[in-house]
């Protein structure tokens, strides 16, 4: 609420100041003052362009075993060879071109969670906000038991009941994130609807859908956007520790996760088949992280300095 | 204060019940039939199969047997595991206090390391302490845990040969449960080999699974902090010429404490998480293992069993630090 008032200040600055900067200009200045943000979104488009071109790129085919070079440790070390860059596993396969096609799983996965938990969530937050009574207590009840199960447990039980596999997994990473975007739309709609312009826009005769979808929705986004990039970084963490767990994609899929649980046995012989996996899902993760901590500052920063 | 507490435990009846809804519903719907699992490749008659399933009654309707699975869990039996005919309440606090000696220190590691860290990187506030500090919480936050276990393996136990690879303590080593706590039973056995191979296996795990939490504590001390920093009674303190350690660390901290109270609160349902990979990764017998067991053995009622436990220990732990934190701090405790 300590926000109004700087508001009003905007609105009273002299005649003639220069007009404010457009609103995507301001944001990507404040942006891009963020060095930590701008590593983000570097790494993240790279991962992005790898993602896109794999087949391109990638020296074999992700699932072509070769009984020539079991175990081949890296181009660098002593008996690898350039061919086989990041060296290969335990059946021949080159690391370099999995971790690449791999990059493919864990975008798809990561924006496919968010935009199912985004839509469902976001459709729910702003009908238990907009409408409240039992509605809202069931809903909102439904999401704090959710919340209350430590989420890799839940999403376990989910993947046990439908199955392991890639789609199986997502629902339930889908389902376990669900909440965060039900509270904060039902926030956000609970904050805006005592606004003047909702009440305008209700004297005025507006719809109820109208109210909802056009006049509330859209200024409820800038916290979406943030929870949402953030999003990604938990949904390919959970999609991983679940393959980890052999209850998300399965093998011979290159899905970072499930490399690893491949991998796990050779801990004491090969370290690249285990180094490798986890390193590309760490940096993934950290860069949505950057870039989610980057879009919340730039969207408010006022609470920054 | 008495209406504030009351409307809390009332909030929590809901939520319990429809966790007991989602343990029951979500596990019938699981494909195949748990008799059939039982029997395994050996196949079973259709005599003993309907014998069978009314032992278990699992003929009846599921309405019915929801009634009844209430019923007993009020009474606090929560059935018998499909596998070893053990009480699942039984098994799960024989395995618990593993959990829970793992869960508690890796809550240690990190307090202790996350709240200096924390308060360092706000004292010097954009220095490079404070961007290392906060790069590396960012990471710890990132990190996929089970994949930092595997490295530390790896590191500590594979090349420098330094720590066990799995396990709670050398098999060279019999120590009688009495607390279920393995460094205080092997504490009170009074053999010293037998607590250090209990400390060695506790030191990987840990790290692993403090790594979030450590993560959170140090990004949440360090913005609780420099919130505090900024208050007017900081400026008084200062201006009263009290030494800058003293007003860090009598008047700021310990007011940057409370929120930092109820995020370590908060992390309990984290903590379950991690120590279902922890101890996958490790073999740490805990209730995280026996539940990833459970599930590829469809063991129904120590999945439901556990599921419960594990949700009403979160949920009593929040509803702990919610109270507290209404005791704490009076304005929370007006709102409606």
């Amino acid at each position: 609420m300590s926000t109004a008032p700087l508001k009003t200040l905007d609105v009273t600055e002299p005649m003639g100041a220069p007009r404010p900067p457009h609103p995507l200009r301001e944001f990507w200045s404040y942006f891009s003052a963020n060095r930590g943000a701008l590593a983000g979104l570097i790494i993240v488009v790279t991962v992005l362009l790898i993602a896109l071109f794999a087949p391109v790129l990638a020296p074999h085919a992700p699932n072509l075993t070769s009984t020539a070079v079991f175990l081949q440790p890296p181009a660098w070390q002593t008996g690898g060879s350039w061919s086989y860059p990041l060296g290969t596993d335990a059946i021949g396969r080159d690391i370099l071109s999995r971790l690449m096609h791999g990059a493919r799983l864990s975008l798809v996965i990561g924006l496919a969670v968010v935009t199912l938990s985004v839509i469902v969530g976001t459709v729910l937050g702003l009908l238990a906000g907009f409408f409240r009574g039992v509605f809202e207590i069931a809903i909102m009840r439904m999401m704090d038991i959710i919340l209350t199960l430590p989420s890799l447990l839940l999403a376990i039980v989910i993947v046990a009941i439908l199955g392991p596999g890639l789609m199986n997994a997502m629902l339930a990473v889908a389902i376990v994130v669900l909440p965060h975007y039900v509270r904060i739309t039902r926030a956000a709609v609970i904050a805006e609807t005592s606004r003047d312009y909702v009440t305008a826009a209700r004297m005025s005769g507006a719809s109820r859908l109208r109210l909802m979808f056009s006049e509330i929705l859209p200024n409820c986004t800038a916290p979406l956007i943030v929870q949402a990039s953030l999003g990604v970084s938990t949904a390919i963490l959970d999609a991983a520790a679940l393959g980890f767990l052999g209850l998300g994609a399965q093998p011979p899929s290159p899905e970072w996760g499930t490399m690893l649980a491949d991998a796990r046995e050779f801990v004491l012989r090969a370290w690249w088949v285990v180094t490798f996996p986890g390193l590309a899902i760490l940096i993934t993760v950290l860069a949505f992280n950057l870039l989610g901590d980057g879009l919340r500052d730039a969207f408010d920063p006022k609470l920054k300095r | 204060m008495l209406r504030f507490i009351f409307t809390r435990l009332s909030l929590i009846i809901p939520t319990f019940l429809g966790m007991t809804l989602l343990a029951f519903f979500l596990i019938r719907m699981v494909p195949g039939d748990p008799i059939e699992t039982l029997a395994g490749e050996r196949g079973i008659d259709s005599v003993r199969h309907e014998q069978l399933l009314k032992e278990y009654g699992l003929d009846r309707p599921v309405l019915v047997q929801y009634g009844i699975y209430i019923g007993r869990v009020l009474n606090g039996d929560l059935g018998k595991s499909l596998i070893t005919q053990e009480s699942v309440l039984h098994e799960f606090l024989t395995l618990f206090p593993a959990t829970i000696e793992l869960a508690v220190c890796a809550i240690l590691f990190a307090l202790l390391l996350g709240i200096p860290a924390g308060i360092l990187a706000a004292v010097k506030r954009n220095s490079i302490l404070d961007h290392g500090v906060m790069g590396v919480s960012l990471t710890g936050y990132s990190m996929p845990i089970f994949w930092w276990g595997l490295l530390l393996i790896l590191l500590f136990s594979v090349q420098l040969d330094l720590t066990p690879v799995s396990g709670r303590i050398s098999v060279l080593y019999y120590i009688e449960p009495t607390t279920g706590f393995l460094l205080i039973d092997t504490l009170l056995s009074d053999d010293k080999g037998a607590f250090w191979s209990a400390a060695t296996h506790l030191i990987l795990p840990t790290i692993v699974l403090g790594t979030n939490p450590l993560a959170v504590i140090a990004r949440m001390t360090r913005s609780a902090m420099l919130e505090v920093l900024g208050e007017d009674y900081i400026r008084t303190a200062r201006a009263k010429g009290l030494s800058n350690l003293r007003v860090v660390a009598v008047h700021a901290l310990r007011n940057a404490l409370i929120p930092v109270i109820t995020v370590i609160g908060l992390q309990v349902g984290v903590l379950f998480t991690g120590a279902i990979l922890t101890e996958t990764i490790f073999s740490w017998p805990g209730v995280g293992k026996w539940l990833i067991e459970a599930i590829s053995r469809r063991d129904y009622p120590v999945l439901q069993g556990g599921i419960l436990l594990l949700g009403s220990i979160v949920m009593a732990v929040n509803l702990l630090v919610d109270i507290t934190y209404g005791i704490i701090n009076p304005r929370i405790r007006h709102q409606r």
